[in-house]
């Protein structure tokens, strides 16, 4: 029994990766990457819980018996096109965020000695020139 | 035997590639590899019997959302990482997902094993779907009649969903390029 | 240059064919994998094509924006009608049985609606989403300096 949780364990592992991606490195960009990498491992999880080892993929036809089942297959359709609306928003916050700051580098967005926006913008602009 | 060989030698040269993601410089490999993640997870499942999940993965995973990652990174004009702890893996946040992994992977212990045919969730409202789609709605694809008929509700969300998405970026970034301060086009 | 003409050339015979494969799709949801989402993004992949290969203003009179966002309104008013049919012909919200005299006609019906909405809201919105992230500078958005400082200012008043 042991042996066909490998599916999982490695999906956690990936789920893992992703979460390391998006909590850790510095840009925004390279977190939004990481969100939809630890996404699309949720959807693979959810995915090899709905496999049937002899299966087919659900759609009905006269030779088969066995088909995978298809409601996790229904709920990762919905999830999926919800993970690009959050990708879309998140990059426009992203673009936003550039535009109004002048710079996504978690470091020098993070307000570590109490700036306020402005000196920030300032501060940023005039380290960039 | 074999499949499940391919399927543990596919996931393993997923988490390879997915380390690129973290450990690359440039902005714009990550986003190509991110690409390329979508893909190989496309395949995989193919291989695992969701045709309508694996068509729609590819086209919006390596499709859409490397096309607008790629358009973000070149509107920040940022192409190589400028955090100052290059090269530098974060302890703290390696300690968190290194718990959080754990205590996931203590809880799949009860879980059945993959691919079982009598598993508890192929047993609750799937058969009657799969039964009954074709005398009730009449069209050859589950996934559809279910999608549609069955849950349409859910869908319904989704739509909304996708629309209020749209409509966010529009209120965020506005609707294109104006033309040296004259209105934009809807006003 | 000629590497410019080649594309264009290609683009022009592929556009279309990508267009054909969208509709083919969706209609064929039904009977083989597809269906509403994966035609809206295949369509939105090809209108995106079209404007990286001819241009932004060509792209703009082609499909402008605010026929856009006419279609994906268009697009969520068409299933929310297909409910409100279901409740109008005294059945309930989404109900397709009621909306033929034959139910099976009915859901076959109900499917082919709601569908046709889910693609034209999702290749609006997917399409609307390529214009505004590749349009070519900032200069709309306010400037940053006057936009922080005023709004600190409010929050501290």
């Amino acid at each position: 029994m042991d042996s066909q949780l490998y599916n999982y364990w490695l999906v956690i592992l990936l789920m893992m990766t992703g979460l390391y991606a998006l909590i850790a490195r510095g840009n925004l960009i390279r977190k939004i990457i990481g969100l939809n990498i630890f996404q699309v491992s949720v959807f693979m999880l959810y995915i090899s819980a709905g496999f049937i080892r002899e299966g087919a993929a659900p759609i009905l036809s006269p030779n088969v018996d066995v088909y995978s089942n298809p409601l996790p297959h229904v709920l990762i359709l919905t999830a999926i096109v919800v993970s690009v609306a959050t990708t879309a928003l998140g990059l426009a916050l992203v673009i936003r965020i550039k535009a109004a700051f002048g710079s996504i580098d978690d470091d020098t967005l993070s307000y570590s000695s109490g700036d306020s926006a402005t000196e920030l913008s300032i501060k940023t602009q005039k380290s960039s020139q | 035997m074999i499949s499940e060989v391919i399927d543990v030698a596919l996931l393993a040269m997923l988490w390879i590639i997915s380390l690129q993601v973290i450990f690359t410089r440039s902005e714009l490999t990550a986003i190509m590899v991110f690409g390329a993640f979508s893909l190989i997870c496309a395949g995989l499942f193919l291989a695992m019997g969701a045709a309508d999940v694996a068509f729609t993965e590819a086209a919006v995973g390596a499709g859409v959302s490397t096309l607008l990652m790629l358009n973000a990174l070149r509107r920040c004009g940022t192409d190589r990482c400028n955090s100052s702890r290059r090269g530098v893996i974060d302890i703290r946040a390696l300690a968190l997902t290194g718990v959080t992994g754990a205590a996931l992977i203590w809880g799949t212990r009860d879980l059945p094993g993959v691919g079982l045919a009598d598993n508890p969730v192929h047993l609750h409202v799937a058969p009657r779907y799969l039964q009954a789609s074709f005398d009730e709605i009449g069209i050859p694809n589950v996934v559809t009649s279910v999608l549609a008929s069955y849950r349409g509700f859910d869908t319904f969300g989704e739509v909304v969903v996708v629309f209020t998405a749209g409509l966010g970026v529009w209120l965020i970034l506005g609707s294109g390029k104006r033309n040296d301060g004259k209105a934009d086009e809807d006003e | 240059m000629s590497d410019d003409i080649i594309l264009r050339i290609v683009g022009k015979f592929l556009i279309p064919l990508v267009v054909v494969f969208a509709l083919y799709v969706q209609f064929h949801g039904e009977y083989g994998p597809g269906g509403g989402f994966q035609a809206g993004v295949i369509l939105g992949a090809a209108l995106i094509l079209y404007r990286l290969l001819f241009g932004d203003a060509a792209a703009r009179k082609a499909v402008s924006p605010r026929w856009l966002r006419l279609q994906a309104a268009v697009g969520v008013l068409l299933y929310g009608g297909t409910g409100v049919a279901g409740i109008l012909l005294q059945g309930q919200f989404l109900e397709y049985n009621v909306l033929l005299t034959d139910p099976i006609n009915g859901q076959h019906l109900g499917i082919i609606l709601i569908e046709l909405g889910v693609l034209l809201t999702v290749s609006a919105t997917i399409t609307a989403l390529a214009y505004t992230f590749s349009a070519d500078s900032e200069e709309h958005l306010s400037d940053p300096q006057v936009d922080a400082s005023s709004q600190s200012d409010q929050l501290r008043s």
